[in-house]
């Protein structure tokens, strides 16, 4: 047997799916992370799992089609059993321990997928980035509005969008199709305006 | 001559001229010019041939309604067939080519067909090529193959790129013509969101017929200045759908020289509320002749001139049954031509326009027809009779043009399209939309309504007023109506309103009692040379529903859909049937409303993006490193890596030595993975699997089989309970979503009320198989401890970390040796494979793809979910009845395996099967039997399911489902082969290999 210390023996840090590509441009497409992705599989309309989550994570649970954002942590609504939450990878460890934690007992699913996504940051003027996404996503991006949520597809592949703040979308899909999205949402990116100002 | 008058020409802009090639040949046209008028003012008349007789055809119309003015377009990437001339604005360095004729334009090999056309009427395919069989495969088809047909289909890749545009708008006008326009700023009032949508690059559509021309310019400066009004030109509205979903395909490069960006763009739109504005289609009328260069809608005749300053002849007669076609007559006065007579088929004549023709000078004939038209590739004259009677020639002018008006039909094709229904209009002859009868949305209300010309209203007066209703409506309807009811917009002032004009008389035929000679040249259909015989033979021939008859005869079945023919011929048909026009019906109108490109519909599907594919955390090592992939779902898997020299065979034989005898990794990252939790789990998995999966202890592993309810194996794979309350299910490559489905609607649907959360966490893991009688060691090297035989024993995991990483290994083999399944983060999937190549390679470790995975199993007897089943295939007759649970009372295809046919002991069964000449067995190959069955066929008593050739045993080797297979141990049988002989081989266990299992511990 060699030498097992010619090995490395530490962690290796996690790594994204497109290693954080980027694309500049008046629309800047980035793929961001590696995040903390819990999914919470639950009655949301339960107090009992509602205020887990709050304690949890800090955030409330949004509304239907609702995304919270509160700095670097997110807590995204996808279906009235099921949410997706979002924190820096640091935290993860934490946040997993305090909502098991707090959902000892009840009957909850929390699954750690922070891998299972890719994630990416649209950035740009606000019409110029709802006109990106509408030749894409089948959502009224004239009226998304900050803190709202669409679980919808993109092109041919699943994915969930939201507006942190204005002049942003977050988008997430699953991590096998990165690089499609990526390419299409940089080809998008690219198209001249549809609607000029 | 057609030529191009020194004065005159509303679009075109003289001081900017453009050169453009007509088949090879430079020409010279204006900026603001179609393809057709360019073509004209250079006295093209002829521009194309016709698809059956090819007859030397010319533009008949101005717009999206052309059938015979069909061009290639462009070159090599950037060459479109069938290219309609009307609506192709002009730009330098077009090259615009002629199609349908051989081997010229001017000099056709087809035209013979035009002296045979007794010999090719309706039907004639049909009765004459049916015999003899062969004649038609070998004389007859590539005889009119190489004569008929449209344009060529282009031979080059696209060089363009499309888009999509998703939209969501309140309401939705098509049309941007007066009535649309005004309709727009009616239910813009309130707020609305419009969108407005024109087909052509012009706003207005035919108001210059009433000189509107300057309210469409002021109704537009007051929309663009609307924030909720979007206004696009160049983008036709093409079929309307249900729950207000809408096609608008926006022309964004063909009219330019520099193209850049995308070539067309798809709006796929939502309305809640549409308003079609698509005006009306002015008809031909059915005269001998009525289809020579030269021949065309009176409309048409006066856009050239008005729009383009084009004549296309000196002197032009006038041919009508309505007042509109006057103005054609007036228009070309003004630019002083000639108009030898205006030959109205009216008794009466016209209303108010009649006097100012007469004060003009024009001679009108009332009460006459058109018996013929005279010329061949152009007019060059025609033959006038009375309207009444057979058609004797009491007169003949001379002329270069016939404007022909049959009366105009509205455009209700959009209406139509999602369940419109239509009336039919005695007074102004024509079909219009039923208000009562509209496209119903989700909650049962009309979201259709049609504006203007449209809804036959074709005044401008009483189109306007009309349209500003509808918009106020559809502004009502969302419950954004504006300030007030008819206070929302001044209407626009001083529009014709129509008085003074005499009705149209419904002429469907000129002469009125036409001869057969006559008749047999008089084209309804010039696209697909249908004429007023044709459909008389078809009523004669007992196809008497429009549908048939349209079928029989073609009419309407060309690119332009029946635009200008559809209306002419079911009135034939009516006559010939002695039926009302309404009673016959029409034909049933479907989108695209005009061909819209397939570049447009694919989007951004093509190339790299055709279709997402799914990439393994470690997909660019295997891309790296030589991988043959194969597509299994969406996901690309290495069928084989191939080194220099070596063939896929040779690659696969070296993958399977080294695994057995030393070291291999496969990446099974693709392997479905779904967490299944909660109280209620085990009673759940009881339920899914035929297995008992209650019972399995946590830590351990156990096979498992899905069966649908129909009892069928569906999927398999292998289950871990994580905890008592928590299994992981593997689930095949290519089940995954569907598996996670398939246990998500059962949740939902029938077991809502039981605990149990499922999740798809597929995509988390990157997981490696580490397979090979140096499996352990390669671990051991990497951190894992105490992992012998004892320690960690077959079909159990444990977590141990690995080369610093969080690892879950499974001891679970689909290979027979000593295997390790190691699930990992997918971020952290590459990081491990590569330790893992690294400490393997003292063992020479070699990855290997899905076809060395797949032989493998096969030595091993292991079924494969796709191989050994085909959907028809229940557990039992893979002698898979040790994975069936007699000690359940259920689980999902429990009472399906107990229905007769599949409890009958002659179902085909697994066995295996070695050739007598260690050759391969065929993929599919049929076990043969005696004699035929009652078609004459070879009775069949089995089939292959999986065949490899077994690097490991040297010789092919298969399984199969035989007929009492597992009783004829030893039995030879009889395969065939595709060359038609047979292959012998011997029934023999499925376990080839290893049967004591003596490997993998």
């Amino acid at each position: 047997m060699s030498d097992p210390v010619a090995l490395q023996m530490t962690a290796p840090a996690p790594v994204t799916a497109l290693e954080n590509a980027r694309h500049d441009g008046p629309v800047t497409v980035a793929e961001t992370g590696p995040w903390g992705m819990l999914t919470l599989r639950g009655d949301l309309s339960a107090a009992p799992v509602r205020s887990s989550l709050a304690d949890a994570t800090g955030l409330a649970m949004p509304e239907v089609r609702g995304v919270t954002v509160a700095g670097d942590r997110r807590v995204a609504w996808f279906s009235p059993d099921e949410a997706l939450i979002l924190v820096p990878r640091a935290d993860l460890a934490g946040v997993r321990a305090a909502l098991d934690g707090a959902l000892a007992g009840q009957h909850a699913l929390v699954a750690d997928m922070s891998d299972a996504r890719a994630s990416f940051r649209i950035s740009g003027e606000p019409a110029h980035l709802a006109e990106v996404l509408a030749r894409l996503v089948p959502v009224d991006m004239g009226t998304f509005a900050v803190g709202e949520l669409r679980r919808t597809r993109l092109a041919q592949v699943a994915c969930a969008h939201w507006m942190p703040e204005e002049g942003a979308v977050e988008l997430v899909c699953f991590r096998s199709v990165a690089r499609y999205v990526f390419d299409l949402l940089v080809e998008a990116a690219e198209s001249p305006r549809a609607f000029p100002a | 001559m057609s030529t191009r008058l020194t004065t005159g020409g509303t679009l075109i802009d003289r001081s900017k001229p453009v050169t453009f090639t007509f088949n090879g040949e430079s020409l010279k046209g204006y900026q603001g010019d179609t393809l057709a008028s360019a073509l004209l003012a250079n006295d093209r008349m002829m521009m194309g041939r016709s698809f059956k007789y090819h007859r030397p055809r010319g533009v008949v119309s101005s717009g999206t309604e052309e059938p015979n003015a069909l061009f290639g377009i462009g070159q090599d990437g950037r060459f479109e067939p069938n290219q309609r001339a009307t609506m192709q604005e002009l730009w330098t360095g077009l090259e615009a080519a002629t199609q349908n004729h051989w081997p010229s334009l001017e000099f056709d090999i087809g035209e013979v067909n035009a002296h045979l056309s007794r010999f090719l009427p309706a039907g004639f395919y049909y009765k004459t090529f049916m015999w003899p069989r062969s004649f038609w495969k070998n004389v007859f088809e590539p005889v009119i193959r190489q004569s008929a047909g449209l344009g060529r289909a282009p031979k080059s890749a696209d060089d363009d790129r499309y888009e999509h545009l998703y939209h969501f708008t309140d309401v939705l006008v098509i049309g941007g013509g007066l009535a649309g326009l005004v309709a727009a700023q009616e239910a813009a009032q309130g707020g609305a969101r419009v969108l407005v949508l024109e087909q052509e690059a012009h706003w207005g559509g035919r108001a210059t017929d009433s000189d509107a021309q300057a309210q469409v310019d002021a109704l537009l400066a007051t929309l663009k200045g609307m924030e909720n009004v979007t206004l696009r030109s160049r983008c036709m509205g093409a079929g309307v759908y249900d729950h207000g979903y809408v096609l608008g395909y926006e022309r964004l490069t063909d009219h330019l020289a520099q193209k850049s960006g995308p070539r067309h763009r798809l709006w796929r739109i939502r309305a809640a509320q549409v308003i079609c504005a698509t005006g009306a289609i002015e008809r031909p009328l059915s005269f001998a002749g009525n289809d020579v260069p030269g021949v065309m809608l009176a409309s048409a005749l006066r856009d050239y001139l008005t729009r383009y300053g084009v004549s296309v002849g000196d002197r032009t007669v006038v041919v009508t049954n309505n007042d509109d076609a006057y103005l054609t007559a007036l228009a070309l006065v003004r630019a002083g031509l000639s108009v030898p007579a205006i030959v109205d088929a009216r008794d009466g004549g016209a209303g108010v326009l009649g006097a100012q023709a007469e004060a003009a000078g024009i001679r009108v004939l009332k009460g006459h027809a058109i018996a013929k038209v005279k010329g061949r590739k152009r007019v060059s004259g025609v033959a006038i009779c009375r309207q009444a009677g057979e058609g004797a020639v009491v007169e003949e002018i001379a002329c270069e043009a016939v404007a022909m008006s049959g009366g105009w039909s509205p455009v209700v094709h959009l209406w139509s399209h999602c369940g419109g229904k239509l009336t039919w209009d005695d007074a102004q002859a024509m079909f219009r939309p039923d208000p009562a009868r509209p496209p119903l949305g989700a909650a049962g209300e009309g979201f259709v309504t049609c504006a203007g010309a449209a809804f036959g209203v074709l005044d401008a007066a009483s189109g306007a007023g009309q349209a500003a209703e509808a918009g106020r409506a559809a502004a009502q309807a969302i419950g954004k109506p504006g300030s007030g009811a008819g206070s929302g917009a001044a209407l626009p002032e001083g529009l014709a309103d129509g008085s003074g004009a005499n009705p149209i008389e419904p002429v469907w035929l000129m002469p009125g009692s036409a001869s057969r000679k006559l008749r047999a040249k008089a084209f309804l259909d010039y696209q697909n040379d249908v004429k007023v015989t044709d459909i008389q033979l078809a009523a004669q021939e007992g196809f008497e529903s429009v549908e048939h008859a349209k079928r029989y005869t073609t009419l309407g079945m060309a690119t332009d859909q029946g635009k200008l023919s559809n209306i002419n011929g079911l009135a034939i048909l009516s006559g010939a049937l002695d039926t009302p026009i309404p009673q016959v019906g029409t034909t049933t109108f479907r989108p695209p409303y005009t061909p819209i490109s397939m570049g447009s519909i694919a989007g951004e599907a093509r190339g790299d993006t055709f279709q997402p594919l799914r990439r393994s955390p470690i997909h660019a090592w295997h891309e790296a490193n030589g991988a043959d992939f194969e597509p299994v779902g969406h996901w690309r898997r290495p069928y084989t890596y191939l080194r220099a020299g070596e063939t896929r065979d040779t690659a696969v034989t070296r993958e399977i030595n080294q695994t057995r005898g030393s070291l291999g990794l496969l990446d099974a990252s693709t392997l479905g993975k779904i967490i299944v939790n909660g109280p209620d789990a085990g009673r759940f998995m009881d339920m899914m699997y035929t297995n008992m999966m209650s019972t399995l202890k946590p830590g351990k592993c156990r096979y498992g089989l899905m069966c649908s309810e129909n009892g069928f194996l569906m999927d398999d794979g292998v289950v871990a309970k994580w905890d008592e309350d928590t299994y992981l299910c593997h689930t095949t490559t290519g089940g995954a979503d569907r598996i996670h489905a398939h246990m998500e609607e059962w949740l939902q649907t029938e077991w809502w009320d039981w605990n149990v959360w499922v999740v798809n966490a597929t995509e988390a893991h990157a997981q490696i198989a580490v397979v090979g009688p140096n499996a352990r060691k390669v671990l051991e090297k990497l951190g894992a401890q105490n992992i012998g035989n004892e320690d960690f024993p077959f079909m159990t995991f444990q977590d141990h970390r690995l080369a610093g990483i969080d690892a879950r290994i499974y001891r679970i083999s689909f290979s027979g040796e000593l295997s390790y399944e190691v699930a990992v983060p997918a971020g952290q999937g590459m990081a491990l494979w590569t330790a893992l190549m690294e400490a393997g390679a003292e063992f020479n470790v070699m990855p290997y793809g899905t076809e060395a995975l797949h032989v493998m199993r096969a030595e091993k007897g292991f079924i494969m979910i796709g191989d050994e089943t085909d959907g028809t295939v229940i557990p039992q007759d893979l002698g898979l009845h040790w994975a069936i649970s007699k000690k359940k009372d259920d689980f999902i295809g429990k009472r399906a395996q107990q229905r007769s046919d599949m409890a009958r002991d002659d179902r085909w069964k697994l066995v295996g099967l070695e050739t007598l000449d260690r050759s391969v067995l065929p993929e599919g190959s049929y076990a043969v039997a005696d004699g035929v069955n009652a078609n004459g066929q070879r009775n069949v008593q089995g089939r292959v399911t999986s065949t490899y050739n077994s690097p490991t045993l040297k010789r092919g080797i298969a399984m199969g489902l035989v007929l009492h297979g597992p009783d004829r141990m030893g039995e030879i049988i009889r395969f065939n082969t595709v060359e038609g002989a047979t292959v012998s081989a011997k029934i023999v266990d499925p376990v080839f290999y290893d049967k004591e299992g003596t490997r993998n511990v």
